[in-house]
């Protein structure tokens, strides 16, 4: 492939940086999400249920554009002089604010799963709520959640590829540019899917397993 | 940030809605008529006919959209047997390439939410079903498949939700659409912000409309009586139906 091998290898360390970042950014939103829509305050709820709505009803390459160009724009007003924010960055906030969207609906979903009866019981020996959030809600929260963030983990990792449209050095950039140059696309983007079909595969694979070990009866 | 801008451009991009609902519509009806017959063949307990199907859901599932789009649009051409056919008068023009991989893609998602739903059918329906008679065609057309729709419905619902959005990839293939527009339109004002936000209120307008209408589907397919109070005009529907 003309040298495009370790092209497409830094590549597969670049996608699956700006994948793993925006999700751990986005879990941590998705928590807040969750909690802000399950709040006793009718503002926070709002908020959150505003923030859904409109991502989730929105497509993604039009927010990674939004940021991206919008980014440039606000920074060069500010700066004074032409200033260009940089796609991998760009890419991190927009599919964090994507994957928090849908991960403050799966939390919420996971967490009203929950008996009341549990928040009553742990509250009734002693725990305070902070206590009760961490050792019993969230535990029991993370096994009903798995299958669905596993499913929103794949997407994210296929929705990677549309930062490349604004300059991310990726899997997908790699190929584009090797197809241009070699003028070969088949050879190229048959090389990309099978890059994205083995992390796709490695990562049923893995949340397989914590399945399992997750649903093995602890007692 | 320029209100007066945002109509302005929500103006101009209402052009390419008509773009948008057209690749939206004709994938989604492409790949739901792709996907009745391989559902069953997926469902099916044979292995020589839920493989082939599972292996396809499987890659196209697994790689992002936009790769599939690229590998037509650009891929195709490569192709002997394309070029020199009239398959080339089809997929020189973008819009078939498009569409094309769209409806793949869509056909491979509602293929797996069609199983589910195939799957949940309960066995005695099959069974009462071949009992009075019914050819095995008419029972999964007359009795698994509406049954199997209405159970997956909400998925269904997401899909088409999902496929709204992703018809925005159309603008990465010289397509005019919405986002196609937007582009085109912020590299002429240098107004980002108003554009894409105007964008983006359109396709919300349309996920929103979309996800309305499946309301409405189902809450006519539960067979519950309708709300008169809120919905007058879909009793006056059902009743003209």
């Amino acid at each position: 492939m003309g040298g495009f091998e370790e092209q497409f290898l830094r590549g597969l360390e670049t996608t699956v940086l700006v994948a793993a970042i925006s999700g751990a950014f986005g879990m941590l939103v998705g928590l807040a999400g969750a909690a802000a829509k399950l709040s006793r305050f009718r503002a926070l709820r709002m908020v959150a249920d505003a923030y859904t709505t409109i991502v989730r009803g929105v497509p993604e390459l039009l927010v990674i554009l939004l940021v991206y160009f919008g980014g440039t724009a606000a920074l060069t007003a500010l700066v004074g002089s032409y200033v260009e924010v940089s796609a991998l960055w760009a890419g991190v906030f927009s599919l964090t604010v994507v994957f928090g969207a849908y991960a403050t609906e799966i939390f919420r979903g996971a967490i009203q799963a929950i008996p009341r009866g549990q928040t009553e019981a742990a509250l009734s020996i002693g725990l305070a709520p902070w206590q009760t959030w961490l050792l019993v809600i969230l535990p029991q929260m993370a096994r009903i959640a798995l299958p669905a963030l596993c499913n929103l983990w794949i997407s994210l990792l296929k929705d990677t590829s549309l930062i490349s449209i604004v300059g991310l050095s990726d899997i997908m950039r790699v190929a584009v540019v090797g197809a241009g140059s070699m003028r070969d696309p088949l050879t190229f983007y048959l090389a990309a899917s099978a890059l994205y079909l083995m992390l796709t595969s490695f990562s049923l694979l893995t949340f397989r397993l914590v399945e399992r070990r997750m649903l093995a009866p602890v007692h | 940030m320029d209100i007066a801008l945002i109509t302005e451009s929500i103006e101009t991009l209402l052009g390419g809605v008509v773009l948008t609902l057209e690749l939206t519509i004709l994938s989604l009806l492409i790949g739901f008529g792709l996907s009745v017959p391989l559902a069953f063949m997926r469902a099916s307990r044979s292995q020589w006919l839920s493989m082939p199907v599972l292996a396809y859901t499987y890659v196209f599932r697994g790689t992002p959209l936009l790769v599939q789009l690229f590998l037509i649009y650009y891929g195709l051409s490569q192709l002997a047997f394309v070029r020199e056919s009239f398959l080339w008068l089809l997929f020189r023009d973008p819009f078939y390439c498009a569409l094309l991989a769209f409806s793949l893609n869509s056909a491979a998602y509602t293929i797996e939410v069609f199983r589910g739903g195939i799957q949940s059918v309960p066995p005695g329906l099959v069974e009462a079903a071949q009992a009075i008679g019914l050819s095995p065609t008419k029972i999964r057309l007359r009795i698994v498949f509406p049954l199997a729709f209405r159970t997956v419905l909400p998925s269904y619902a997401n899909e088409v939700v999902g496929m709204i959005k992703a018809s925005s990839l159309a603008s990465t293939v010289t397509l005019l659409e919405i986002t196609g527009l937007a582009r085109k339109l912020v590299s002429e004002t240098f107004a980002p912000y108003e554009v894409f936000i105007a964008a983006g209120a359109i396709y919300l307008g349309l996920t929103f409309l979309a996800s309305r209408l499946f309301n409405l589907i189902e809450l006519h397919l539960s067979g519950a009586p309708p709300d008169k109070a809120r919905f007058p005009w879909l009793l006056k529907l059902r009743q003209a139906l």
